[in-house]
């Protein structure tokens, strides 16, 4: 094993940085998704905050203006989504899509009059791996867990964080009842427009975290499509997680091992092509499994509208 | 007070008014839902709202919540002008609402439904502890039993009616407005919500019910109003009336109430099932070791509370879901392995419980439904070719012949009303003259003047020998239609009983409490 996978620890410090994304983006989904609105547009939000991230920090060489960037980006276009599925009530699988196209074109395209090139942006200072003492130097588990960049951590803290928003605040109960029956949420004097703007919103924020730790945890540039779709895979897990922030970040470390598995495992045992497929095919393998029998919220989808 | 009495027979409230609504005025399109409406409400009271389906009732009280706004009128409580713009607005005046479609969200529990826009905090976070512990007292203070751990998903309809009310109570509500809220209970779930709505007023409380049932109104309210085309045709004391003259009022002539029937002319066994089992679209057993038999010349009722397996049982006779198993006979023959089409090539007519979603295609012209279940045959089709003309030349006649109105082959079935989509269902459904047929809630949603042709209808295919199932939900349809009633609870048939069995022995029996010799 540890030759062709490397050591044990390092496949799992892999395993972790491919699921940070995965689990931002994710949680982000779930918020969108319990307020009622398909969010398939996560690929495109993360693709769009990857960019904006190293714009920020091409320009001003500060990690923090680089984050604020990119959570301007995905909120920006998390509202664009919001704004054509719910206030226009516009099919929302259209929406997202459009949300994706936008993001990979318009990225492409601001690549060459921002930087004078595609492909790929200059190096940018990326966020640094910051081990935390004294859990850092736990054997093999400590360097993979707790020698990683702030996102990480940040991503250790939202999981629960996300978990308790949602089921232990009024703000998540309103949230989760507006996924179900807008209608319900309607009678009960609550706004089913600025709840899903909320969630739509919310889903904009945590995947352009997942975008800039893309481009600027990982890599300390942005490549053209670089997301590749890790929006789809992320989307897959929020469904093979049940719509739950521990079931979603759980299923979206197992996408993220297969990633991990992927990257570490050497070129000359098995095709490249065929292990490029292992994440996608697991996708597919664990919708089909799960997919059907995963209970969506009741209302996801459908526009609302009062009588 | 006392003149308004005098005027024009109209009953005055004689404690003080909480709430007027005056000379509402709605209407959608060229049609006026509510015109120049005014009802009053004194403190303590229970008024009955009558009006048959479309009267404008629904209409009027999703004005007072603040659903729907109004073209002109008033609406005073504690006779100040209050504007309801929203729900909000109706909730801080003090109005609650149950609706006739329970806006309870199943995956919630029934503490989290009844807090849900009024949560209790604690800090930024969500009080459940006391959420419950409210519920708790509000449950036990008028009896409406409930837990509030408890999803609603998996709570009786008549549980989800009291988390309806107590979602009220929790928010202060003095004006309590129920749509239709005995439509889906038993005879005992019915009284047992009179008792708890005795207390309430008791208590204070002030109550609009709404119905289109006669009888319930005389033992409960105080007053009615009845509407009909949406105006007030008049508000009447309930202790000086009956149930003829408020039929007469509701629909505006004359009705038969109590429909004539002929002696049975049975003969042999036309439709039976055996240990049917059906599975519902959650996999669940919705009918479980079901066996009936249906003669020609009979009608064979099916009673029994809303979801206890009649959609299923319909769909799994009609051809149109799978059995899971047990046997479908039809005329003797196996049909069981027979999709519906089949089905009905062996003289098997049905009327689906929703005809909005399978009975009609919405936006086909009514001779095109006509033809959804013979187009290709002859006259309507030949070599692969279909002949519109014949199609409508087929349709006028049949259209003419149920009263379909308009009768116009060309018209889109999403134009009419529902009586008459039901009527236009009836018309392609027996103009072929089947053998058996079996008619799911036949009357659901239709007015008075459609359900007296329909009943007429469905009584003149049983004097020619059909055999006819009926499932309804109406008791009183039930009863007076069938010559026997078979008694449907948690996908079993629980018991059989002739039509002039009681209110208790058929409540019973739907509340699935089967009793000794009736036990099948």
């Amino acid at each position: 094993m540890d030759e062709i996978f490397g050591a044990p620890g390092q496949l799992l410090a892999s395993t972790i940085r491919n699921a940070t994304p995965l689990v931002f983006a994710a949680l982000g989904g779930m918020f969108s998704e319990r307020s009622g609105v398909v969010n398939i547009g996560l690929e495109g939000l993360m693709l769009i905050s990857a960019f904006a991230g190293v714009v920020g920090a091409f320009l001003s060489g500060s990690a923090v203006v680089a984050l604020a960037f990119a959570l301007a980006a995905g909120l920006v276009f998390a509202l664009i989504h919001a704004l054509m599925c719910v206030t226009f009530e516009a099919d929302q699988i259209i929406s997202g899509t459009a949300i994706n196209l936008l993001a990979l074109g318009g990225t492409g395209f601001l690549m060459v009059s921002v930087f004078g090139a595609g492909g790929t942006s200059p190096r940018v200072e990326g966020f640094g791996e910051v081990p935390i003492p004294l859990l850092s130097s736990i054997p093999v588990v400590g360097p993979a867990l707790f020698s990683q960049s702030v996102l990480v951590y940040l991503m250790y803290v939202m999981v629960p964080a996300t978990f308790f928003v949602l089921f232990r605040t009024p703000f998540g109960l309103r949230l989760r009842a507006t996924g179900e029956s807008p209608e319900a949420v309607d009678t009960a004097g609550i706004s089913v427009g600025r709840m899903r703007y909320y969630g739509v919103a919310l889903s904009g924020l945590l995947a352009s975290l997942g975008g800039i730790y893309l481009s600027m945890g990982i890599l300390s540039a942005f490549t053209e499509n670089m997301t590749n779709g890790r929006g789809f895979i992320a989307l897959a897990a929020l469904i093979f997680g049940r719509w739950n922030p521990i079931g979603a970040a759980g299923a979206a470390l197992l996408f993220g091992f297969a990633l991990a598995v992927t990257f570490s495992a050497p070129q000359e045992a098995i095709p490249n092509e065929f292990l490029q497929m292992i994440p996608y095919v697991l996708t597919i393998v664990a919708l089909a499994a799960f997919g059907g029998r995963a209970i969506a919220p009741a209302a996801i989808g459908k526009p609302y509208r009062k009588e | 007070m006392t003149e308004e009495r005098t005027r024009g027979g109209t009953a005055g409230v004689e404690a003080p008014v909480v709430l007027e609504m005056r000379g509402v005025t709605k209407a959608f399109g060229p049609v006026k839902a509510n015109d120049g409406v005014s009802i009053t409400l004194g403190r303590g009271e229970i008024l009955g709202l009558l009006g048959e389906n479309g009267a404008g009732k629904s209409t009027l009280m999703k004005i007072l919540y603040g659903l729907y706004s109004p073209d002109e009128g008033e609406v005073f409580v504690d006779g100040e002008r209050a504007e309801i713009r929203d729900p909000k607005d109706a909730v801080s005046r003090g109005i609650g609402m149950v609706h006739q479609h329970f806006t309870l969200i199943p995956a919630l529990t029934v503490a989290e439904n009844i807090v849900l826009g009024a949560e209790p905090r604690k800090g930024a976070t969500l009080d459940l502890a006391k959420a419950i512990k409210d519920t708790e007292e509000l449950s036990e203070r008028y009896g409406l039993r409930v837990d509030p751990r408890t999803r609603v998903a998996d709570l009786s309809v008549g549980a989800q009616q009291r988390v309806e009310i107590l979602k009220a109570l929790y928010r202060k509500a003095r004006i309590l407005v129920l749509d239709e809220p005995t439509a889906v209970l038993t005879p005992q779930e019915t009284e047992d919500l009179f008792s708890v709505l005795k207390e309430l007023v008791a208590d204070g409380l002030s109550i609009i019910l709404i119905t289109h049932k006669l009888g319930e109104l005389l033992g409960i309210s105080n007053r009615i109003t009845i509407i009909r085309d949406g105006k007030v045709v008049e508000t009447v004391e309930a202790s000086g009336t009956d149930e003829g003259a408020l039929a007469r009022l509701m629909v505006g002539r004359e009705v038969l109430l109590r429909v004539e029937k002929t002696e049975a002319k049975v003969g042999g066994p036309r439709l039976s099932a055996e240990g049917l089992v059906v599975l519902s679209g959650a996999g669940a057993k919705a009918v479980d070791g079901i066996g009936l038999e249906v003669r020609g010349g009979e009608i064979l009722g099916i009673a029994g509370v809303d979801g206890n397996g009649q959609t299923e049982l319909a769909e799994a006779l009609a051809g149109t879901r799978p059995a899971e198993s047990g046997l479908v006979r039809l005329d003797g023959e196996d049909v069981t392995r027979v999709g519906a089409n089949g089905r009905q090539g062996r003289g098997l007519a049905y009327v689906p419980e929703d005809r909005g979603a399978k009975g009609l295609v919405q936006d086909f012209s009514l001779s095109e439904n006509n033809a959804l279940k013979t187009y290709d045959e002859a006259p309507f089709s030949k070599w692969g070719w279909i002949f519109p003309k014949a199609m409508r030349r087929r349709a006028a006649e049949a259209l003419r012949a149920y009263d379909v109105r308009p009768p116009d082959p060309d018209a889109r079935a999403g134009s009419l009303s529902g009586g008459n989509q039901q009527k236009a269902v009836l018309a392609r459904e027996l103009s072929g003259d089947p053998g058996v047929i079996i008619a799911a809630q036949p009357t659901r949603g239709v007015d008075v003047g459609a359900i007296e042709f329909i009943h007429r209808q469905l009584l003149e295919q049983r004097a020619r020998g059909k055999a006819i199932l009926l499932i309804s939900l109406e008791l009183e349809e039930v009863r007076s239609l069938s010559d026997r009633v078979a008694v449907i609870y948690d996908g079993r048939i629980v018991g059989e009983v002739g039509p002039d069995a009681t209110d208790e022995e058929l409540g019973l029996l739907m509340a699935g409490r089967t009793g000794g010799e009736k036990d099948a």
